[in-house]
C-alpha cells in the first residue's frame, strides 16, 4: 500500500466526513469492546493469563537467536525450507522466486499483515503472479482496492450495503436478480466465487500467528477456515512471518492463544487453530509438496533493546484499536500505514520512518485504554511518547509548536516572572470575559476555539488570591 | 466526620496545577477546605507553577525535568503532596521517577517525592479515611471518569463514595463514562477535528444521562466538555468534583458569568 501517514490530518478529515465510514466504526465500538469485556468477566485468570503471555515473550525476546537457530533446525528437519529477509525487498524477492520455480499462475492467500507489510500482492501482480485473499475481508477490500483498515477485520470501514454493491460490480457472471439482502448470502456467494480459486492456485501463502521454536511448527488461527484450504490444497506453501513471531514451545503457544481470541474477537478460542509442521509426509491423505517459511526483520533486530523493545510482544489481538477513541474516529485507513491504532503508531514510524509517520504517535490523547486493554502488557502510550521525544530530539516537531512549549517551560522554571506574567494575562482575559464567562473566539486559541467555547478565567489567579491571605 | 489515624495534623503541600490556578481558583480553595476539614494543615507554596506535564508529553525531555526538579525542591518538605487533578498528580506520582531515573542525584527525590503525592479525592479517602462529607447539592450530576486518575492512578469509586454522602445530590451515570472526552493536553489544539469527533461522542452521552450538572476531578477535561456543551447550547453545568463535596457548588459554574 501506499504510505499516506504524512497526509494524516487530511486523511482523518476525510473520514470524519465519510457517513459510511462513521455508520462502520459504530461495529468496532458495539461489538468488539462488549465482546471482550464478557469474555474477560468470565475467566478469574484472565489477568494472570497476561502476566504469562507478557512472561513468555519477554523471554523469547531475551534469547531471540536462540530461539530462531532452533526454529529453523526444527523446521528445516521437518522437511521445510527455511529463508531469512532482512527487509521488504528481500521478502519479496524470495517469494516470487518460490512461485516462479513452481510455475505459478495465481496464489491464494490467508489473511497476512506482514504481507501487507512487504506489499506483496502488486508485487507479485507486476510480475504476473495473481494473488487471491481468501480471507472474508481481505477478499472485499482486494475487489475495491483497498488496503485493510484493521489488523484482524480488514473490512471493517464497510458496511454490508457498500459490500453488496462491490460483489453485484464484480460478480456479472452470477443472476443480477439474486437476493443479497442478508450478511449470510453475501458469505455464500464470496465462498463460492472462492472455491474454484482454492483448487486453481499453486501456491497457497499465509501469515503465522506463532512460529514454534520446539517442533518447527507454524500456526495460524482463523474464523472462516479459509487458511487450512490455502495451505493444504495448492503444491506449494509459503509462510511468511516476522522474527517476533517466534514462541519456544507448544505449551507456550496454548497460553498465548487463550489471550489473543480473547482480546481480539471475545472468542474463548478462534475457531480454527491450525499447526503445520513441514511438506505431506508419507501417507499424509493431504498437504503442500513444499513448505517455506520466510522469516521477516524489516527493522526489528534494530528495536530489541532500545525503547521500543516491549512492541516485538505484539501478538496482533487489535484490542488496542477496538478500544481507542481516536481509532473510533477515524477509522484505520487515516493512519496511512498497514498497521492501525496505537500499536500501529508504535510501529509506523518504526517500520516507515519518523519523518514520514511522525503524526501518528502524536494524534493520541494518551488515554491509556490501549494499555489497559493489551494481552501483552505493552506501555503503548510510554512508546508513543518516546517517539516524540525523537521527533523533539531530531528537530522534527512544528517550530509554533516548540516555540510555545519553549516559552512555556521557560516560565514554568521562573516562578516570579510566570506570576508576573499569568497575573497580567489573566487579568486582561478575566475582564474581557467577565461578561459571557466564555469566549466563543480568542487570537491564538482557534485550535481550542474551532469547535468549543473556551471558559474565561476568574481574574485573580489562586496563587495571588492566596497570597493575600498569608497562607 | 474525619477519623484521621495521625497523631499530629499532617501537613500538605497543595499543587492547585496551573490551570486551576488560572482559570478556576475556586477548586483550589475547595481542596483547602476538604483537606483542613479532614484535620490537614495546608500550605499552597508561592513558587509552584507547572507540573511540566506539557513538556514532558511533547518529547521535551530536558525542559519536563527541569521543571520537575523545581516542584521537587519546591514539595519535598511537605508530608504529603496533594494535587486536584489525576493528570498533573499522575505526572508527579507516575512520570517523574521514569523521567529522573538515570539522574543519581535526583531520581532519590523524585522516588521520595512519588511516593507521597497523591489526587485530592483518592488522598482524602484512602490515605485519611475519609468516608463522608458535610455538603448538599440539590441536583443530579452525572461523572466523568478522567483517563489519568482512572488508568494511572485507579480514582473511580472514590469520588462516587464520597458524592454519595452529598446531602441532596443524585448521580445519574452517563454510558462510557470512563472513555475519553477527547482533551488529551496539547492534543485538542494539535489535533482539533479529531479531539473535537470524540468530544461529541462524549457530551452526547452526557445529555442522554439527563443530569444537570456534569462533574470530573480534573480541570482540562472539564473545560473541554464545558466548553463543548456550551457551543452546543446545552444548559448543563460543569464543575470540579472538589467544588461539590467541599460545598462549594454554588459559584459560577465552568464557563458562566457571574
Amino acid at each position: 500500500m501506499e504510505i499516506t501517514a504524512p497526509a494524516f490530518k487530511e486523511n482523518a478529515k476525510k473520514a470524519l466526513a465519510d457517513p459510511h465510514l462513521q455508520r462502520a466504526l459504530e461495529h468496532v465500538e458495539a461489538g468488539f469492546i462488549h465482546k471482550r469485556a464478557k469474555v474477560v468477566a468470565a475467566l478469574p485468570e484472565f489477568e494472570a493469563l497476561r502476566d504469562a503471555a507478557r512472561d513468555i515473550k519477554n523471554h523469547t525476546l531475551d534469547h531471540l537467536d536462540l530461539y530462531l537457530e532452533a526454529y529453523e533446525k526444527a523446521a528445516t528437519d521437518a522437511g521445510g525450507q527455511v529463508h531469512w529477509a532482512e527487509t521488504a525487498e528481500d521478502a519479496r524477492s524470495i517469494i516470487l522466486d518460490i512461485c516462479r520455480k513452481a510455475g505459478a499462475r495465481t496464489i491464494t492467500k490467508g489473511k497476512s499483515m506482514v504481507s501487507e507489510e512487504i506489499n506483496i500482492n502488486d508485487f507479485l501482480a507486476e510480475n504476473g503472479v495473481t494473488p487471491v485473499e481468501t480471507d472474508l475481508g481481505e477478499y472485499i477490500i482486494q475487489l475495491r482496492g483497498e488496503p485493510p483498515s484493521h489488523i484482524i477485520a480488514p473490512a471493517v470501514h464497510l458496511t454490508k450495503d457498500q459490500v453488496e454493491a462491490d460483489f453485484r460490480r464484480v460478480h456479472t457472471h452470477l443472476d443480477a436478480a439474486r437476493d443479497l439482502s442478508q450478511s449470510t448470502a453475501l458469505l455464500a456467494e464470496a465462498r463460492a466465487v472462492l472455491r474454484d480459486k482454492f483448487l486453481a492456485a499453486d501456491v497457497g501463502m499465509t501469515g503465522a500467528n506463532f512460529l514454534v521454536a520446539e517442533t518447527g511448527t507454524s500456526v495460524i488461527v482463523t474464523n472462516e477456515g479459509n487458511g487450512d484450504l490455502t495451505q493444504t490444497l495448492p503444491r506449494v506453501h509459503i509462510v511468511i512471518a516476522s522474527i517476533e513471531k517466534i514462541v519456544p514451545t507448544l505449551e507456550d503457544v496454548s497460553t498465548l492463544l487463550r489471550v489473543l481470541a480473547r482480546s481480539a474477537t471475545g472468542q474463548d478460542m478462534t475457531v480454527y487453530n491450525t499447526f503445520s509442521t513441514g511438506p505431506r509426509r508419507p501417507g499424509d491423505p493431504d498437504g503442500p509438496e513444499e513448505y517455506h517459511v520466510v522469516i521477516l526483520d524489516n527493522g526489528r533486530t534494530a528495536m530489541l533493546g532500545n525503547e521500543f523493545h516491549d512492541m516485538l510482544r505484539c501478538i496482533r489481538c487489535g484490542a488496542c484499536m477496538n478500544h481507542c477513541p481516536v481509532y473510533h474516529a477515524i477509522g484505520g485507513h487515516a493512519y496511512g500505514t498497514p498497521y492501525v491504532g496505537p500499536m500501529g503508531a508504535v510501529l509506523g514510524p518504526a517500520l516507515f520512518g519518523l519523518e514520514k509517520a511522525a503524526n501518528l504517535p502524536n494524534a493520541s490523547t494518551f488515554c491509556g485504554r490501549c494499555e489497559s486493554v493489551c494481552p501483552m502488557r505493552i506501555p503503548l502510550p510510554k512508546l508513543l511518547r518516546h517517539w516524540r521525544e525523537k521527533e523533539f530530539e531530531r528537530g522534527l516537531s512544528p517550530a509554533t509548536q516548540r516555540w510555545g512549549l519553549g516559552l512555556w517551560a521557560f516560565f514554568a522554571r521562573h516562578p516570579a516572572l510566570y506570576r508576573a506574567a499569568t497575573r497580567l494575562g489573566i487579568a486582561a482575559l478575566g475582564r474581557l470575559g467577565r461578561k459571557k464567562g466564555r469566549f466563543r473566539s480568542l487570537p491564538l486559541a482557534g485550535g481550542w476555539t474551532k469547535h468549543r467555547d473556551l471558559p474565561a478565567p476568574a481574574g485573580r489567579t489562586f496563587i495571588d488570591q492566596i497570597r493575600d491571605r498569608k497562607r | 466526620m474525619t477519623n484521621t489515624p495521625f497523631q499530629k495534623a499532617p501537613h500538605v503541600g497543595l499543587f492547585a496545577t496551573c490551570l486551576v490556578d488560572l482559570f478556576r481558583p475556586n477548586v483550589g480553595f475547595a481542596a483547602i477546605k476538604l483537606l483542613e476539614d479532614a484535620g490537614c494543615t495546608v500550605s499552597v507554596p508561592q513558587s509552584q507553577t507547572c507540573c511540566g506535564q506539557p513538556a514532558y508529553n511533547s518529547g521535551d525531555r530536558r525542559d519536563a525535568g527541569k521543571i520537575a526538579k523545581s516542584v521537587i525542591e519546591t514539595f519535598e518538605a511537605f508530608d504529603y503532596v496533594v494535587v486536584p487533578s489525576g493528570s498533573c498528580g499522575g505526572t508527579i506520582r507516575k512520570h517523574y521517577p521514569a523521567l529522573l531515573h538515570d539522574d543519581p542525584a535526583w531520581a532519590p527525590r523524585a522516588a521520595a517525592l512519588s511516593a507521597k503525592t497523591h489526587e485530592l479525592i483518592s488522598f482524602l479517602t484512602d490515605v485519611l479515611g475519609v468516608a463522608a462529607v458535610s455538603a448538599a447539592f440539590d441536583g443530579t450530576v452525572t461523572y466523568h471518569d478522567s483517563c489519568s486518575g482512572l488508568r494511572e492512578l485507579g480514582i473511580a469509586a472514590q469520588p462516587r463514595a464520597l458524592l454519595a454522602t452529598v446531602d441532596g445530590l443524585r448521580l445519574s451515570e452517563m454510558a462510557d463514562a470512563d472513555v475519553c472526552c477527547g482533551f488529551g493536553g496539547t492534543f485538542c489544539v494539535k489535533y482539533p477535528d479529531l479531539s473535537n469527533a470524540i468530544v461529541e461522542k462524549k457530551t452526547e452521552a452526557i445529555v442522554a444521562a439527563g443530569a444537570e450538572t456534569l462533574l470530573a476531578g480534573d480541570l482540562g477535561c472539564l473545560m473541554n466538555m464545558a466548553g463543548k456543551l456550551q457551543r452546543q447550547g446545552k444548559a448543563i453545568k460543569a464543575r470540579h468534583v472538589a467544588e461539590v463535596l467541599a460545598g462549594m457548588g454554588d459559584a459560577p459554574a465552568i464557563g458562566e458569568s457571574e
